[in-house]
């Protein structure tokens, strides 16, 4: 198994993301991490809800790896994806590649979050003091 | 024919619900689909954008809807 894909409602294990990617062959491994900031043009966010089309937002992080696996010589490559409320600083996101040279992990995983941040079904809510907005749903 | 439409994200406080139930012609298309969802809920026509998706694939206006398919309401994402 070359990727692994998961959406999941518990913490993400970063370390376990590592050690998934990383191969005696691997000359070395990128990682993005996400984290939840505490605030957003200036407004102090309280926590974030996650909710995913878990089943296309599944079959839409296979695509993009399969894309990523097919433009650079990738070895591993994973994917997970919280999903519920999470408090500031949590991870919702972790995309890890590990390949024998660096300019592949590091392209490979760049193109990875930014493409999952324009096509997979996965949407977050901010919960301010005084409000709360779907992110992007509005111009 | 009558089709069930699962909604996510903003789609979901728009429609008051997680799925609603649309009466559609036979033959109708996601552009079909589109506008009597704006009739009934002007809302959406407020969103940056937002897409269709029939059976776990991002949809064309053109393509057509059947009565089997998993049809939902994609708002603009904002996952990572």
């Amino acid at each position: 198994m070359q990727t692994e894909i998961k959406i999941s409602p518990q913490t993400l294990d970063i370390q376990a993301c590592i050690n998934w990617v990383m191969l005696p062959e691997s000359g070395g491994i990128d990682v993005f991490i996400g984290t939840v900031r505490n605030a957003t043009k200036g407004k102090t966010v309280l926590r974030l809800e996650f909710e995913a089309y878990e089943k296309m937002a599944i079959s839409e992080m296979e695509k993009i790896a399969t894309q990523a696996l097919a433009k650079w010589p990738v070895q591993k490559l994973l994917i997970h994806h919280r999903t519920g409320v999470l408090a500031v600083g949590e991870v919702p996101v972790i995309i890890a590649v590990s390949a024998a040279h660096r300019d592949a992990a590091f392209e490979a995983c760049r193109y990875v979050i930014d493409t999952l941040k324009q096509t997979v079904p996965i949407w977050k809510k901010e919960i301010f003091k005084d409000g709360e907005v779907w992110v992007a749903a509005h111009p | 024919m009558k089709i069930n439409i699962l909604a996510f994200g903003i789609a979901k406080d728009i429609f008051g619900g997680s799925t609603i139930s649309v009466e559609l012609a036979n033959d109708a298309s996601v552009y079909n689909l589109k506008y009597s969802l704006e009739q009934q809920y002007p809302r959406l026509k407020k969103l940056a954008t937002y897409m269709v998706a029939v059976n776990n694939e991002y949809a064309l206006p053109e393509d057509t809807i059947y009565e089997t398919d998993e049809i939902a309401i994609i708002p603009p994402v904002s996952g990572g």
